[in-house]
């Protein structure tokens, strides 16, 4: 860790004005900051501390939605009655990620804005363009299991490890930020990125701006949704390949799904056609083929990763059985049914 | 942070050539008040083991991947490597030396010796510190949900299925 000045300022417009300069990073809960610290691969030479800004709460939207806090903690999103009888995708999403005591320090704006787990941004010693833009990428010519296989570039092909990011995005969240020029709202969709030729940036916040709230708009998918997560161990690992499904059936048929895909792409992967393409069908499995299909056209494995293509059309389509089931995955008995 | 990781030498240099500044700081450590200064870029882990002499907590991974170093902060389980001291100023820390001492041993100290639920120990004092974090959630209500919840400490003795009894056992007797 290199020597950073500190700050803590008490409110939103002090902790802004804080972060507008070059080299300032912006610490909450810090399970991953802290860690991209030590591993000097972040160098921030001041860290403004906003863990004291009035950001930490869950209210009831007037739209019947809700608005998580940025600095609420990921364990008490995940437990919070409203988020579990409303949004019990994004509960089961939230719990099936990283360890107890992290997601009792991580908050929703840090998971969003977590970095990649490539290991080879994380190795200062080894090329990495996310990290030094130019400097090559060593995971396309190195071993890449755990990499991208959709939207990826010949640059990066990192992916975002966010499990919770997965399940807002098929729920259509919204993204509240505020910065040096003001505040905005960001459709969850064009919050993360592709890499493209510009790996270094993992989402459309311009410098200085502030993540403050997540909204979640008001729909009802607490009945036929499922998230599912595949990986190396049962607990406290990255996804290979998750699945989040939201799903809406009037009579037979699928009145309204959303498929998000993560562990495969560089941010949650989503196609509005692989979705449209099984609206007003009857679930089978012939059906969630089609959607799998269509989400996974044009995959391309790396070698080492080219194994989660046949995965991820597995698990989309038991993940849609699952949903259209409304049984869905248990996050503490892992077995997959 | 959402960008490469340029290095502006001429102001890391600046940054570095300031004086050291210590900031003040208040914790409450195992009921005890302590008025301290720190560096902006000690994390409780170090002050704990470092400058307080509360070596109990252990330095495993210091990367939020082993558990090893969890303690109570405000009641609730974190790993202690990945939070800066200073921004923890009016916090209450409960370490494993807070929960318990020699000839008056907590109950799950208890039940971690009575399910020979260790053999080197080196993952112990993360592991009770956590089963108490457990307990204080009060989400586990059956041995699936301990093992679960338990996930983030590792023990690479492997005594995973003896701490899971001790958890479960403490965990029963208080309910």
């Amino acid at each position: 860790m290199i020597r950073f000045d500190y700050a803590r300022p008490g409110d939103v417009a002090e902790a802004v004005r804080g972060g507008a300069g070059d080299h300032v990073a912006y610490l909450a809960g810090g399970t991953n900051l802290i860690d991209l610290m030590k591993e000097n691969v972040a160098r921030p030479l001041e860290v403004v501390d906003i863990n004291r800004l009035p950001l930490a709460q869950i209210t009831d939207r007037e739209d019947g939605g809700l608005r998580l806090g940025a600095l609420a903690t990921n364990a008490d999103t995940a437990y919070d009655e409203r988020v579990q009888a409303r949004y019990p995708l994004l509960a089961s999403a939230i719990l099936a990620g990283a360890s107890p005591q992290l997601r009792n320090a991580a908050t929703n704006g840090g998971n969003l804005n977590q970095r990649t787990r490539c290991y080879y941004f994380y190795d200062v010693d080894t090329p990495c363009n996310k990290r030094v833009p130019g400097q090559g990428c060593g995971a396309i010519v190195g071993v890449n299991r755990i990499h991208a296989i959709l939207g990826a570039s010949d640059q990066c092909i990192a992916t975002h490890p966010s499990d919770m990011c997965v399940a807002l995005a098929a729920l259509d969240a919204q993204v509240q930020v505020t910065g040096p020029d003001g505040g905005r709202t960001i459709a969850f969709a064009d919050y993360h990125r592709l890499p493209g030729d510009e790996p270094w940036r993992d989402n459309t916040l311009k410098q200085g701006e502030l993540v403050t709230a997540i909204d979640l708009p008001a729909e009802d998918f607490s009945t036929n949704y499922t998230y599912l997560k595949l990986r190396d161990r049962l607990s406290y690992a990255f996804a290979l390949v998750s699945v989040a499904v939201a799903m809406r059936l009037e009579g037979d048929r699928i009145a309204d799904v959303r498929i998000a895909l993560g562990g495969v792409a560089h941010k949650p992967w989503r196609r509005i056609e692989a979705e449209e393409a099984i609206k007003n069908e009857r679930p089978s499995d012939t059906v969630f083929d089609t959607a799998a299909r269509a989400l996974l056209a044009g995959a391309v494995g790396q070698g080492d990763n080219s194994f989660k293509i046949g995965l991820a059309h597995k698990a989309i389509v038991r993940a849609l059985a699952q949903a259209a089931a409304g049984t869905p995955q248990s996050q503490t008995d892992k077995r997959i049914r | 942070m959402n960008d490469a990781v340029t290095i502006d030498r001429a102001a890391a240099s600046r940054v570095a050539a300031h004086p050291i500044a210590t900031l003040p700081l208040s914790l409450t450590i195992n009921g005890e008040t302590r008025e301290l200064k720190v560096e902006p870029w000690t994390t409780l882990l170090d002050l704990l083991r470092e400058k307080l002499d509360l070596t109990g907590t252990k330095k495993g991974c210091d990367h939020g991947q082993c558990g090893a170093c969890t303690v109570l902060i405000d009641g609730r389980r974190i790993n202690s490597c990945l939070k800066l001291a200073v921004t923890l100023d009016g916090a209450e820390i409960t370490t494993i030396e807070g929960l318990g001492q020699p000839g008056d041993l907590h109950p799950l100290q208890s039940a971690f010796i009575e399910h020979d639920a260790f053999q080197c120990g080196y993952c112990t004092p993360g592991q009770i510190c956590s089963a108490q974090g457990l307990i204080n959630e009060g989400h586990a209500k059956n041995r699936q949900d301990v093992r679960e919840q338990m996930s983030g400490n590792l023990c690479r003795c492997g005594a995973y299925t003896n701490i899971a009894d001790a958890v479960l056992d403490v965990l029963e007797k208080q309910a």
